[in-house]
Protein backbone atom coordinates (compact mmCIF):
# COMPACT_ATOMS: atom_id res chain seq x y z
CA UNK A 1 0.00 0.00 0.00
CA UNK A 2 1.31 3.42 -1.00
CA UNK A 3 2.31 5.37 2.10
CA UNK A 4 4.79 7.89 3.42
CA UNK A 5 6.07 8.71 6.91
CA UNK A 6 8.19 11.76 7.62
CA UNK A 7 9.57 13.05 10.93
CA UNK A 8 11.05 16.47 10.29
CA UNK A 9 11.87 19.87 11.77
CA UNK A 10 10.54 21.80 8.79
CA UNK A 11 6.93 22.85 8.48
CA UNK A 12 4.71 21.03 6.00
CA UNK A 13 2.08 22.25 3.53
CA UNK A 14 -1.24 20.51 4.16
CA UNK A 15 -2.40 21.33 0.61
CA UNK A 16 0.66 19.60 -0.86
CA UNK A 17 0.05 16.57 1.38
CA UNK A 18 -3.60 16.50 0.28
CA UNK A 19 -2.67 16.65 -3.40
CA UNK A 20 -0.17 13.83 -2.90
CA UNK A 21 -3.00 11.76 -1.38
CA UNK A 22 -5.40 12.65 -4.19
CA UNK A 23 -3.28 11.32 -7.03
CA UNK A 24 -4.97 9.47 -9.87
CA UNK A 25 -6.41 6.41 -8.14
CA UNK A 26 -9.98 6.21 -9.38
CA UNK A 27 -10.74 3.70 -6.62
CA UNK A 28 -10.34 6.41 -3.97
CA UNK A 29 -13.65 7.96 -3.05
CA UNK A 30 -12.73 9.58 0.27
CA UNK A 31 -9.81 11.35 1.88
CA UNK A 32 -9.77 12.06 5.63
CA UNK A 33 -7.07 14.30 7.05
CA UNK A 34 -6.16 15.53 10.52
CA UNK A 35 -3.80 18.37 11.43
CA UNK A 36 -2.62 19.00 14.99
CA UNK A 37 -1.50 22.50 16.06
CA UNK A 38 0.44 24.02 18.97
CA UNK A 39 -2.06 25.39 21.53
CA UNK A 40 -1.48 27.96 24.28
CA UNK A 41 -2.61 25.67 27.09
CA UNK A 42 -1.86 22.05 27.88
CA UNK A 43 -0.62 20.72 31.21
CA UNK A 44 0.18 24.38 31.93
CA UNK A 45 -1.54 27.66 31.09
CA UNK A 46 0.32 30.37 29.19
CA UNK A 47 2.29 28.00 26.97
CA UNK A 48 4.56 30.02 24.68
CA UNK A 49 5.87 27.15 22.57
CA UNK A 50 6.77 23.46 22.49
CA UNK A 51 9.92 21.39 22.14
CA UNK A 52 9.42 17.94 20.62
CA UNK A 53 11.90 15.09 20.91
CA UNK A 54 11.77 11.70 19.17
CA UNK A 55 13.69 8.43 18.88
CA UNK A 56 15.08 8.50 15.32
CA UNK A 57 14.49 5.19 13.59
CA UNK A 58 12.07 3.73 16.12
CA UNK A 59 9.54 6.55 15.73
CA UNK A 60 9.29 6.08 11.96
CA UNK A 61 9.08 2.30 12.40
CA UNK A 62 6.21 2.54 14.91
CA UNK A 63 4.22 4.86 12.62
CA UNK A 64 4.78 2.54 9.63
CA UNK A 65 3.46 -0.29 11.78
CA UNK A 66 0.35 1.73 12.73
CA UNK A 67 -0.37 2.38 9.05
CA UNK A 68 -0.05 -1.35 8.35
CA UNK A 69 -2.41 -2.13 11.24
CA UNK A 70 -4.91 0.39 9.86
CA UNK A 71 -4.68 -1.22 6.41
CA UNK A 72 -5.45 -4.63 7.91
CA UNK A 73 -8.63 -3.32 9.54
CA UNK A 74 -9.97 -0.85 7.00
CA UNK A 75 -9.77 -0.11 3.30
CA UNK A 76 -6.66 2.10 3.15
CA UNK A 77 -5.49 2.88 -0.38
CA UNK A 78 -2.89 5.46 0.56
CA UNK A 79 -1.69 7.08 3.81
CA UNK A 80 0.66 9.94 4.71
CA UNK A 81 1.94 10.95 8.15
CA UNK A 82 4.15 13.97 8.82
CA UNK A 83 5.25 14.80 12.38
CA UNK A 84 7.45 17.72 13.31
CA UNK A 85 10.16 17.77 16.00
CA UNK A 86 12.33 20.47 17.55
CA UNK A 87 11.15 23.91 18.65
CA UNK A 88 7.63 24.88 17.65
CA UNK A 89 5.79 28.17 18.18
CA UNK A 90 2.13 28.77 19.08
CA UNK A 91 -0.22 27.98 16.17
CA UNK A 92 2.49 25.98 14.36
CA UNK A 93 1.48 22.71 12.74
CA UNK A 94 2.71 19.63 14.64
CA UNK A 95 1.28 16.61 12.87
CA UNK A 96 -0.56 15.64 9.69
CA UNK A 97 -2.35 12.33 9.11
CA UNK A 98 -4.13 11.67 5.81
CA UNK A 99 -5.83 8.50 4.58
CA UNK A 100 -7.42 7.57 1.22
CA UNK A 101 -10.18 4.95 1.13
CA UNK A 102 -12.96 3.91 -1.17
CA UNK A 103 -15.57 5.15 1.33
CA UNK A 104 -15.66 7.80 4.06
CA UNK A 105 -16.25 5.46 7.02
CA UNK A 106 -12.94 3.66 6.41
CA UNK A 107 -11.08 6.93 5.81
CA UNK A 108 -12.43 8.51 9.02
CA UNK A 109 -11.75 5.40 11.11
CA UNK A 110 -8.25 4.74 9.79
CA UNK A 111 -7.24 8.40 10.19
CA UNK A 112 -8.56 8.54 13.77
CA UNK A 113 -6.97 5.20 14.67
CA UNK A 114 -3.52 6.21 13.36
CA UNK A 115 -3.70 9.53 15.24
CA UNK A 116 -4.97 8.02 18.52
CA UNK A 117 -2.45 5.17 18.45
CA UNK A 118 0.42 7.51 17.48
CA UNK A 119 -0.22 9.58 20.62
CA UNK A 120 0.29 6.63 22.95
CA UNK A 121 2.78 4.44 21.08
CA UNK A 122 5.08 6.52 18.84
CA UNK A 123 8.16 7.69 20.75
CA UNK A 124 7.67 11.46 20.76
CA UNK A 125 7.89 13.64 23.86
CA UNK A 126 6.54 17.18 24.21
CA UNK A 127 7.94 19.83 26.48
CA UNK A 128 5.86 22.92 27.16
CA UNK A 129 7.66 26.27 27.38
CA UNK A 130 6.15 29.08 29.47
CA UNK A 131 7.38 32.45 30.80
CA UNK A 132 8.11 30.76 34.13
CA UNK A 133 9.85 27.60 32.93
CA UNK A 134 9.65 24.31 31.05
CA UNK A 135 7.55 21.22 31.70
CA UNK A 136 7.65 17.74 30.12
CA UNK A 137 4.05 16.88 29.25
CA UNK A 138 2.52 13.93 31.12
CA UNK A 139 0.74 11.15 29.24
CA UNK A 140 -3.04 11.52 29.63
CA UNK A 141 -5.42 8.77 30.78
CA UNK A 142 -7.94 10.09 28.24
CA UNK A 143 -5.41 9.53 25.42
CA UNK A 144 -4.69 6.02 26.66
CA UNK A 145 -8.42 5.29 26.82
CA UNK A 146 -8.95 6.56 23.25
CA UNK A 147 -6.09 4.43 22.01
CA UNK A 148 -7.32 1.36 23.92
CA UNK A 149 -10.86 1.86 22.56
CA UNK A 150 -9.52 0.73 19.13
CA UNK A 151 -8.34 -2.61 20.49
CA UNK A 152 -10.22 -5.54 19.04
CA UNK B 1 25.58 -0.27 18.87
CA UNK B 2 27.80 -2.03 21.41
CA UNK B 3 30.54 -4.47 20.60
CA UNK B 4 30.45 -8.20 21.33
CA UNK B 5 30.48 -7.76 25.12
CA UNK B 6 28.40 -4.67 25.63
CA UNK B 7 25.00 -3.12 25.18
CA UNK B 8 24.09 0.46 24.44
CA UNK B 9 21.59 2.08 26.80
CA UNK B 10 19.77 5.21 25.64
CA UNK B 11 17.57 7.68 27.50
CA UNK B 12 15.07 10.18 26.13
CA UNK B 13 13.16 13.31 27.13
CA UNK B 14 12.74 13.96 30.87
CA UNK B 15 14.91 10.95 31.78
CA UNK B 16 17.70 12.09 29.45
CA UNK B 17 17.65 15.52 31.09
CA UNK B 18 17.35 14.42 34.72
CA UNK B 19 20.06 11.74 34.37
CA UNK B 20 22.19 14.16 32.31
CA UNK B 21 22.90 11.16 30.09
CA UNK B 22 21.72 10.32 26.60
CA UNK B 23 23.68 7.12 26.14
CA UNK B 24 25.74 4.59 28.13
CA UNK B 25 27.71 1.49 27.24
CA UNK B 26 27.36 -1.35 29.75
CA UNK B 27 28.88 -4.81 29.92
CA UNK B 28 26.26 -7.47 29.23
CA UNK B 29 26.02 -10.66 31.27
CA UNK B 30 24.41 -13.83 29.94
CA UNK B 31 20.65 -13.95 30.53
CA UNK B 32 20.33 -10.33 31.70
CA UNK B 33 16.88 -8.76 31.29
CA UNK B 34 15.97 -5.15 30.56
CA UNK B 35 14.41 -4.95 34.03
CA UNK B 36 17.67 -6.07 35.65
CA UNK B 37 19.58 -3.34 33.82
CA UNK B 38 16.99 -0.84 35.07
CA UNK B 39 17.39 -2.05 38.68
CA UNK B 40 21.18 -1.87 38.49
CA UNK B 41 21.02 1.68 37.18
CA UNK B 42 18.49 2.64 39.89
CA UNK B 43 20.96 1.41 42.52
CA UNK B 44 23.38 4.18 41.51
CA UNK B 45 21.11 6.47 43.58
CA UNK B 46 20.49 10.19 43.14
CA UNK B 47 18.42 10.91 40.04
CA UNK B 48 18.96 7.29 38.92
CA UNK B 49 16.76 6.07 41.81
CA UNK B 50 13.67 7.13 39.81
CA UNK B 51 14.29 4.05 37.63
CA UNK B 52 13.26 1.81 40.55
CA UNK B 53 9.66 1.57 39.41
CA UNK B 54 8.22 4.51 41.35
CA UNK B 55 7.23 6.07 38.04
CA UNK B 56 6.41 4.46 34.72
CA UNK B 57 9.39 3.83 32.44
CA UNK B 58 8.86 2.48 28.94
CA UNK B 59 11.42 0.07 27.51
CA UNK B 60 12.50 -0.53 23.91
CA UNK B 61 15.01 -3.14 22.76
CA UNK B 62 16.50 -2.68 19.30
CA UNK B 63 13.89 0.02 18.65
CA UNK B 64 10.86 -2.15 19.36
CA UNK B 65 8.73 -1.91 22.53
CA UNK B 66 9.84 -4.45 25.12
CA UNK B 67 9.09 -5.57 28.67
CA UNK B 68 11.20 -5.77 31.85
CA UNK B 69 11.54 -9.52 31.29
CA UNK B 70 12.89 -9.08 27.74
CA UNK B 71 16.32 -10.80 27.58
CA UNK B 72 19.29 -8.87 26.30
CA UNK B 73 22.30 -9.96 24.30
CA UNK B 74 25.57 -8.33 23.35
CA UNK B 75 25.18 -5.58 20.77
CA UNK B 76 21.56 -4.78 21.75
CA UNK B 77 20.34 -1.20 21.97
CA UNK B 78 18.11 -0.73 25.03
CA UNK B 79 16.17 2.49 25.53
CA UNK B 80 14.38 3.76 28.63
CA UNK B 81 11.95 6.65 28.37
CA UNK B 82 8.87 8.25 29.93
CA UNK B 83 5.39 7.50 28.53
CA UNK B 84 5.15 9.11 25.10
CA UNK B 85 3.32 12.39 24.45
CA UNK B 86 3.42 13.14 20.72
CA UNK B 87 0.70 14.15 18.32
Amino acid sequence: MDHSVSVQQEDFDAATEYQALRGSDAGTGAIATFTGLVRDSGDLQGVTGLFLEHYPGMTERVIEDLIEQAAERWDVRKARVVHRVGELALCDQIVFVGVCSAHRSDAFAACAFIMDALKTSAPFWKKEMTESGEHWVEQKDADLARSQSWEL
Amino acid sequence: MGNENTLTVRFFARLREELATDSLTLPVRPDTSAGQVLSELAAKGGPWAQLDGRQPVMIAVNQAMAKPETRLKAGDEVAFFPPVTGG
